[in-house]
């Protein structure tokens, strides 16, 4: 008796996740190469920047708020990266006078540049008391601005060589990008599990007034917390720059709501203070296995999108039953 | 016909990990006023919701006018001539009085083939409804240009406007002054001599005595018993509602207190309405009670204390030197804690384990290397907690909001144990928590004196502070009004300060 509950329990708390697993068998039972060693390296080429993203936002989803700015953000560090990793013979570079530096040296450069932009995001939010919907809205249009301004709305091109194998290189059978994806995963698991920082960012979550009095430095905690989804933004634009060999203003557009939906898929629960690491991963892996499947089965792209914002609604609706059911 | 107009018998109504209601029920006369008494967490306003259809019993009928019904929401029960005044009010202060008034119940008018709010009838028929209940206001006016206790009685001309034959009124008068509370008593009267049935809920006792006809005594979700109201004494009242004898309330308190280790001088709060030139004293191993009435600014004090509010002028010397406090963290650097007044909102961290709830002030404590939390000795932390205080937990994983209210409490006491405190204020560290929760929280604070730390407890309870206290702090309307020495403080004394207005 209490087995068959608990079956229940399982299946409509993870029924998205078993839909999506059901859906790939089907798709690799109709469909040729979908169980192949290149479809997953392709799967998991897809998957590593949407999870740098998703790991950045989630900090702000698990402290109640939200960073609207994130696709734009990784829009505006694939440009910066662009501009500063043109190959020197290239005829139209952006910065003629840029010398050659090594790509860990720009990823660096473009990382604090990001950073600062989040900084902004997090006093806006936390000392200004801008609700983050708004902050980040209004930091996502100011970023493209900037954005376009300093592209003159041009695509850019014409990478060193160095810089395109991040992207396309691999380590044995690894490829680089996921050793990033692995790495910053790592990194954010050991934050939230075994830091204070993590513990801060979770109580804020759970109850900010509450943290507040017990002696959390709310606002700095929140502050960090921008900041680093800022530096994760680079990251992931510095390697979707990387992977598509190019940049423009329009990269990144519309990544901030995969990565949202991603991580409340997974779990990060829109009333703050719930959500793991592991959770935000299942979360992308959902949403780019639907649409590779989708794609496998030669569904018209519009239906994907259709797909894809049925599945950020029921996501939403069966994690708000979860927590409406304890009331 | 009956003779009751409403009864209600063996209400049950469970919520996860408490049963609030076990067999409760409530016979109300046509045209009398019942009061329902009991202790804070006895279930007298889950019993109402019941009645009222925001709660749906698990078991137990009700019968209305002789008749058993099913009551399916506060629409339904409005509809049958329930109303009720909630002891939270549920105002929306941007908007006019009359559409307060008729929120949900808008009258309508045919507009051609549209219906239309009919703006006219509405605030026509509310300002009927506030004179009925003899109050002056304009309907169009903002709700939210009226006080808090007149929008209170706002809400009682709500409940009126709906031509009701029972009336539930929760703690009417918690911020009501003297003068509003003789004319809601009119209004009551009134209301009864035209046959309404008034459910009255209140602390209190004199209240009752004077305006209710009837009385049912509730304890710990149960029905005790229902007498005549002029039968009935204080004293009675109270060993009902607690279920055990008065003298045996308290624990045996074997603290001794010592030498002045806090000073609080001429305190003043950046809120000209709030607390004003406070100053006070501590002793090492003294529970320090502070009493007065609602407003009179106690909690205010003490969050200005911990750093939550701010301050104009005031000095706070420790162990004789003085210290700084403009946010939370100083005050606890400083050795001092606060259990604030509202569990929920400014004190758990609901969706948290208890482990996480537990250490969260004192992370520092449990770092390898600086920066890495060491899992164990946090673990060691809470399981120690959780034998020294005894609280009831399936795992230290649980989410806190499962746990009942005295053990949330105990959580959060864990909390600032963690750190040591020298100095720990508690601000109504009872409230809502069951009769023998109660009981083990008094003895954590007799037993935390003993040991040497200085305690302040707010309380509304009276008994409970002169119960508990070495001595009593009274405040009125933000200034401190004297002190009284536990051993002779009584309800005269206190209530003679505590009511000491400029």
């Amino acid at each position: 008796m209490a087995k068959s509950f608990n079956m229940k329990k399982f299946m409509s708390n993870n029924a998205i996740i078993i839909l999506i697993v059901l859906l790939a068998i089907l798709t690799g039972c109709t469909t040729q190469n979908f169980f192949t060693v290149n479809n997953f390296k392709n799967l998991v080429v897809n998957v590593s920047p949407r999870f740098i993203i998703a790991c950045g936002v989630s900090g702000c989803l698990i402290t109640k708020g939200t960073d609207l700015s994130a696709g734009r953000a990784v829009g505006l560090a694939a440009c910066l990266s662009a501009m500063l990793l043109q190959s020197l013979d290239y005829s139209a570079r952006m910065l003629p006078w840029m010398p050659d530096i090594p790509w860990p040296v720009a990823l660096i450069i473009v990382m604090v540049i990001m950073g600062c932009f989040g900084g902004v995001n997090g006093v806006v939010v936390s000392m200004l008391k801008v609700p983050p919907f708004i902050a980040t809205l209004g930091m996502q249009t100011i970023i493209y601005g900037l954005c376009s301004l300093i592209t003159n709305n041009q695509p850019m091109g014409g990478y060193k060589t160095s810089y395109l194998t991040v992207a396309s290189g691999s380590l044995g059978p690894i490829p680089y990008l996921m050793i990033f994806a692995v790495v910053v995963g790592a990194y954010f698991w050991f934050l939230y599990n075994k830091t204070r920082h993590g513990k801060y960012m979770y109580a804020i979550g759970g109850n900010e007034n509450a943290a507040q009095v017990a002696g959390v430095n709310v606002q700095g905690s929140l502050i960090r917390i921008y900041i680093l989804a800022g530096c994760m933004y680079a990251l992931a634009g510095f390697l979707v720059g990387a992977k598509a060999g190019g940049a423009s203003t329009a990269t990144g557009n519309g990544y901030e709501l995969e990565a949202i939906a991603a991580c409340t898929i997974g779990g990060v629960s829109a009333n703050g203070g719930v959500g793991r690491v592991g959770g935000i991963l299942v979360g992308v892996l959902v949403f780019e296995i639907l649409k590779i499947c989708l794609q496998f089965l030669g569904v018209d792209p519009a239906y994907t999108y259709i797909a894809q914002g049925l599945v950020i609604v029921i996501a939403v609706a069966l994690d708000l039953r979860k927590y409406l059911q304890k009331k | 016909m009956s003779e009751y107009r409403l009864e209600m018998h063996n209400v049950v109504k469970t919520f996860p990990g408490v049963k609030a209601l076990n067999g409760a029920q409530l016979n109300l006369r046509p045209g009398t006023v019942h009061a329902l008494m009991g202790e804070n967490g006895a279930g007298k306003s889950t019993l109402m919701k019941c009645m009222f259809g925001i709660y749906h019993m698990d078991e137990g009928e009700v019968i209305y006018e002789g008749e058993k019904v099913q009551i399916k929401g506060p629409l339904d029960a409005l509809n049958r001539g329930i109303a009720m005044v909630h002891q939270e009010l549920q105002p929306i202060p941007e908007r006019s009085i009359g559409e307060n008034i008729y929120v949900g119940r808008y009258p309508v008018k045919k507009l051609g083939p549209v219906t239309v709010i009919d703006h006219d009838k509405m605030y026509e028929d509310a300002a009927r409804v506030l004179e009925e209940v003899h109050l002056n206001f304009d309907p169009k006016a903002k709700l939210g240009s009226l006080s808090v206790s007149q929008m209170q009685l706002v809400e009682i001309a709500k409940a009126v406007s709906a031509d009701c034959k029972v009336l539930i009124l929760d703690e009417p008068t918690s911020s009501l002054t003297a003068a509003e509370v003789e004319a809601l008593f009119t209004i009551i009267n009134e209301l009864r001599s035209k046959g309404v049935s008034i459910v009255y809920i209140s602390h209190k006792m004199d209240e009752i005595l004077r305006i209710s006809d009837e009385v049912t005594i509730m304890r710990d979700g149960q029905y005790i018993g229902t007498w005549a109201a002029k039968e009935l004494t204080t004293d009675f009242i109270i060993t009902k509602m607690v279920g055990r004898e008065l003298s045996e309330l308290y624990p045996a308190r074997e603290n001794v207190p010592g030498e002045e280790v806090f000073e609080v001088e001429d305190f003043t709060s950046i809120n000209p309405k709030s607390f004003r030139r406070v100053s006070f004293k501590l002793r090492k191993g003294e529970i320090l009670g502070v009493a007065g009435l609602v407003g009179a600014q106690r909690t205010e004090l003490m969050e200005g204390l911990f750093g939550l509010r701010s301050h104009t002028t005031g000095k706070i010397t420790y162990k004789g030197k003085e210290i700084k406090i403009t946010q939370p963290k100083d005050a606890i650097n400083n050795g001092i804690a606060m259990l604030t007044e509202d569990r929920r909102a400014t004190g758990i961290l609901g969706v948290l384990s208890i482990a996480d709830n537990v250490s969260i002030a004192s992370l520092n404590q449990y770092l390898i290397g600086g920066f890495m939390l060491d899992d164990a000795k946090i673990e060691n932390l809470v399981q120690e907690n959780v034998a020294k205080l005894s609280i009831k937990t399936p795992s230290s994983k649980t989410q806190i909001q499962s746990l009942s209210g005295g053990n949330q409490q105990k959580v959060l006491i864990s909390r600032w144990l963690a750190n040591s405190p020298d100095v720990f204020i508690m601000d109504e560290p009872t409230r809502g928590i069951d009769v023998g929760a109660k009981y083990e929280i008094y003895c954590i604070i007799a037993e935390m004196a003993k040991q040497g730390k200085s305690i302040i407890m707010i309380s509304s309870e009276m008994s409970e502070l002169i119960g508990m206290s070495d001595r009593i702090m009274v405040m009125c309307d933000g200034r401190v009004t004297g002190f009284i020495d536990g051993s002779e403080a009584n309800q005269e004394n206190i209530m003679a300060l505590a009511t000491q207005f400029e």
